[in-house]
Order: structure tokens, then sequence, then C-alpha cells
């Protein structure tokens, strides 16, 4: 292979064959953002709860940093290969590896945006008759907000970033492009797979950036 | 997918490191040769260049290639060359060149990824048919010597329950089932000429491609056990086929190209070498290679000791 496979990468994304039909950029792409939204939805159920109950109360951090610790360590793929020989091939294995990629990132938010308030305030909040679930919901979160929101950006893009392995088995996702190109050693085709990843990750970190400085509360943005 | 490229081109795609750390490898003394060693005067030269009279032999970055080489390895021992193991050099792309170069001497073939490497669209013959383009394709300086029994290539793999129910034994029969047929494979199978296009045009089966990434290992095997999939791409040498009862259905037509064992050969390797060799390419049978490849996977022992076992057994050593 003669020519520049990055130049081959974008005739090939400029193609406006690839672009439509059942393996066409838009529904690759969209089932790739559907993987990633689901993969850190569930994980934000599980997550955020513990995050804020550690954060609030304070108990079992050390639990909780050290499995997120240990849950950060583990390789993804390993994770998909194990789970799909228990249930088999489809979306349920790399779905289940996706939730324990981005768990860490979103307890360590959650955690970190309550315990984030200081502690003058959260004890002004109790003296004035507030309830644990008020101090919580009204003083902690919204002045830790941007941390939690930190937490999903992390755990979104690395999500999104990794989601390539649902097509290692047999699902869809801009992975086909990248296994395919692999497999075929058509490189254009991997690298051009391999950028829309890069886009797809680059474009979610910056929304969430912006939400995280929209939700930051007045006052302390500038501080 | 042709047979173990896959994997090959996986681990050379992952790391340019990794394809010049193979290519150094080739140059430097190797770090193979005490575990590989079985005759100590033939394997100990005391490190540094070695001698005009070595040969070097390499191998894949695949196990089972790896077992083929030591074979070689070890009947050269016996009939009195010294011996240079280069084992593990990752894939075509870099070996042939090296084989060219005369940096290596020996290294165990496919025929007809070997015939691919050097002419990309040829498309699947009989192995004799491969065996005599590639006395045309290779390089002035390389040779094929005779080809194993012995293959391990791509397969239309099914469950025996399957097949008994539909009774099947070629890929042709396949016409006859009812249901949708789905086979779990690299992706790269939907446009090998033998994927889909090909099961269509050569026997009329319309089949859909489940692309399961691990080149015919646990997962795609796994695939196939659970019902998620009625058919599987399994290297035909897999020791996965017998340990599950599976049936590898026959191709008459020849439309999966042929990979029978072949070495590849340098000048260096002269009639009474190329002897040597030839004794173990004429025991190689398919079986025997399964069984190799199983002590490897399951027994989980060196490609040494497996070897020396084999060419005991079979009087060569």
């Amino acid at each position: 292979m003669n020519e520049n496979p990055f130049l081959g990468a974008l005739e090939w994304l400029s193609d406006p064959a690839r672009w439509t039909g059942p393996s066409g950029i838009p529904l690759r792409t969209a089932e790739h953002l559907g993987y990633t939204a689901l993969g850190v939805l569930v994980a934000a159920l599980i997550a955020v709860p513990v995050g804020l109950y550690v954060g609030h109360t304070g108990r079992f951090k050390g639990l909780a940093v050290g499995a997120a610790g240990v849950a950060r360590a583990l390789p993804t793929l390993g994770l998909v290969t194990l789970f799909a020989l228990l249930v088999g091939i489809g979306l349920t294995a790399p779905l289940l590896s996706f939730v324990i990629l981005a768990i860490p990132s979103l307890l360590a938010g959650a955690y970190s945006a309550v315990e984030s308030a200081d502690p003058a305030t959260v004890d002004a909040a109790r003296a004035q008759g507030m309830t644990e679930w008020q101090i919580l919901t009204r003083v902690e979160l919204p002045l830790g907000m941007p941390l939690l929101v930190g937490g999903v950006r992390g755990a979104t893009v690395q999500v999104v970033a990794t989601a390539m392995l649902a097509a290692y088995v047999g699902s869809g996702g801009l992975g086909r492009y990248i296994f395919q190109g692999l497999g075929s050693q058509d490189y254009p085709q991997m690298i051009a797979g391999s950028l829309l990843v890069i886009v797809l990750a680059l474009v979610l970190d910056l929304a969430l950036l912006l939400l995280q400085r929209a939700t930051a509360p007045r006052g302390t943005a500038a501080a | 997918m042709s047979i173990h490229s896959t994997r090959r081109h996986l681990l050379g795609a992952l790391g340019a490191g990794g394809l010049a750390l193979g290519a150094a490898a080739c140059g430097s003394s190797d770090p193979f040769e005490e575990e590989g060693g079985s005759s100590g005067a033939a394997g100990s030269d005391g490190g540094g260049e070695a001698p005009a009279g070595t040969l070097a032999i390499g191998s894949q970055a695949y196990y089972s290639n790896e077992i083929i080489a030591e074979l070689f390895a070890q009947v050269l021992e016996k009939a009195g060359f010294t011996v240079d193991r280069q084992y593990q050099i990752g894939q075509r792309e870099v070996y042939m060149p090296e084989l060219e170069a005369g940096s290596l001497d020996l290294l165990p073939e496919y025929l007809g990824n070997l015939l691919q490497h050097y002419e990309s669209d040829a498309g699947s013959a009989s192995p004799e048919e491969i065996r005599s383009s590639l006395e045309e394709a290779l390089p002035e300086g390389l040779r094929v010597l005779s080809f194993a029994e012995a293959s391990d290539q791509d397969s239309y793999t099914t469950t025996s329950d399957f097949a008994s129910t539909h009774s099947l034994s070629a890929i042709g029969d396949l016409a006859g089932v009812e249901e949708d047929l789905k086979i779990a494979a690299n992706s790269e199978f939907e446009t090998r000429p033998y994927g889909p296009e090909g099961a269509k045009s050569v026997y009329d089966v319309d089949i859909a491609v489940v692309p399961v990434e691990d080149s015919g290992g646990p997962l795609t095997v796994q695939a196939l056990l659970d019902g998620d999939v009625q058919l599987a791409d399994i290297y035909s040498a897999d020791p996965s086929i017998a340990e599950n009862d599976l049936v590898v259905l026959e191709d008459p037509e020849s439309m999966i190209l042929p990979q029978n064992v072949v070495p590849v050969v340098s000048e260096k390797i002269d009639e009474q070498a190329a002897e040597a060799i030839e004794g173990v390419i004429a025991e190689l049978s398919a079986d025997d290679l399964v069984e190799l490849n199983r002590q490897s996977v399951v027994d989980q022992a060196s490609s040494a000791d497996i070897a020396t076992g084999w060419l005991t057994e079979k009087g060569l050593l």
C-alpha cells in the first residue's frame, strides 16, 4: 500500500455511498452513541446514588475509592470476552463491560461533588432546620453539580472511545469499520472508523464541558 | 479471514513497535535457543555470530506454526545441521523479506496465504495447482518443498446436532435448509471470496455473517454452541472442533483456499536438509496437526517437547 492511508481514510469518508444504508455511517454512529448512552445511564443509576450517599455521610469512603480504583484497572476487552463467554454474543456482554468502565468516574464525580460543599455552609443549612435530604438536594448538589457533570463527562468519553468493542462480539457501532479494516488490511477504512470515534469523543467532551460550565452556581463560577 | 492471517495482522497492526522488534530479532542471537535446543552439540555455539553453516529457521507468531518449525529444527539437528531458531516473527510482510535477503532459510508456510502474498488476486484452486503457481510466483532464490496433508484453513463448521438434523455433510447441503443461516466469523469474512458471496455463487447458499472478532477462538465456538449462529468459521486444525464434536462441512468445489502446510526455503537448504524436512512433511497428517495443537492449547506443553514427542513416535528422531 503505497498510497497514504490517511488520505485514503478521507476519501473513504467522502464517498456518499458510505452515508446511507444499514451499514452506513449515520446508522453506525447512532448505534455507537446508543451503546454509549445506555452504558453511561445504567452506570449512573448505580454509581450516582452510591456516590451521593458516600459523599453526604462520609461512610464507606475508603471502600468506594478502593472499588472504583479496582474497576478502573480492569481491561475492558478482557471483560467483554469474559462476559460474552458467560452470556453469549450480542449486546449484553459489551454493555456490562461499559457499565463497569463508566462506574469509577461517575462514583468519584458524585461523592466529590457532595464533599466539595463547604462544611460551614452545610452546618448553616442544618442549623436552619433543613432535613438531610434537603441539604443534599438544595445545598450540596447544586454547589457540586459541575463536579458531578465532570464525572459524567469522564465516563462518557471513556465509554464512547471504548464502544468499538461491541463489534468484537457481534454487535454494531463504529467498531465494525475498525475491525473490518483491520482484518482485511483495509487501513483507510480502519483509520476512517477511528477518526469517527475520535470526532464523536471530542464533540461529547465539548458538549459536556459546556454543560459543566452552565451548571456552575452563580458566584462560584468566577472564583 | 484468511487463515490466521488475521491473528498476525492484528499483532502487526496493533504495534509497529512489535514489527520492529520482530525484525530486530532476526539479526540477533535467539532468546528461544535454550528452550528449543534438544541436542547439546548442535545447539551451543557459544553465542555471537552464527557460523556459516547454520540454518536459520523462522516461525510466525502463531503457536501452531512454531510447533511445525520446531519439528523441522529437530530433524535438521538430527541430520547434523546447526540450527538457529528465530521463532515468533510477526507477519508475512516482515519475514518474507528476511527470507529473500537470506537472513532466514526455512519457515513453515500455508499454501493459499503464501500465494496470495505474492498474487493478491489469486483465486482458489487445488493444493497441487496452488503449489505450482507458487513455484512461479516466488522470488529468485526461494522455493517451496512438498506440502503436507495437514492443513489449517477457514471452514464452514457446524454442530453435530445441526448437521444430523438437516443431514449435512458438505457446504452445498445447506441450500436445502429452510431457516436463515448465520455464520460467526471475523468481519472480513464478509469480503472474502469464500464468504457469503462465494457460498451463493458456488453452492447457491444464502448466509449472513455475524462478526465475532476472535478468529475462530472461544467466542466463535461459544456462539455456535449457544445456537446464536448455525455455522462458524473455525480453523480446520483447531482442537476445539474435536473437543466439541463439531462437524466441518466438506468443500468439494475448493471454494475455500487450501492452506496445506508447506515449507518455504532458501538456497542454503541443500538436498540433505530438504530430505530431512520432507520426512516430516510426508508424515504430517491433518489429524497429527490437530493433535500437536491440542497438546499446546490443552496440555500447555512447550513446542520443543511436543515436537520431540511426535518425532520420536514417528521414528524420525
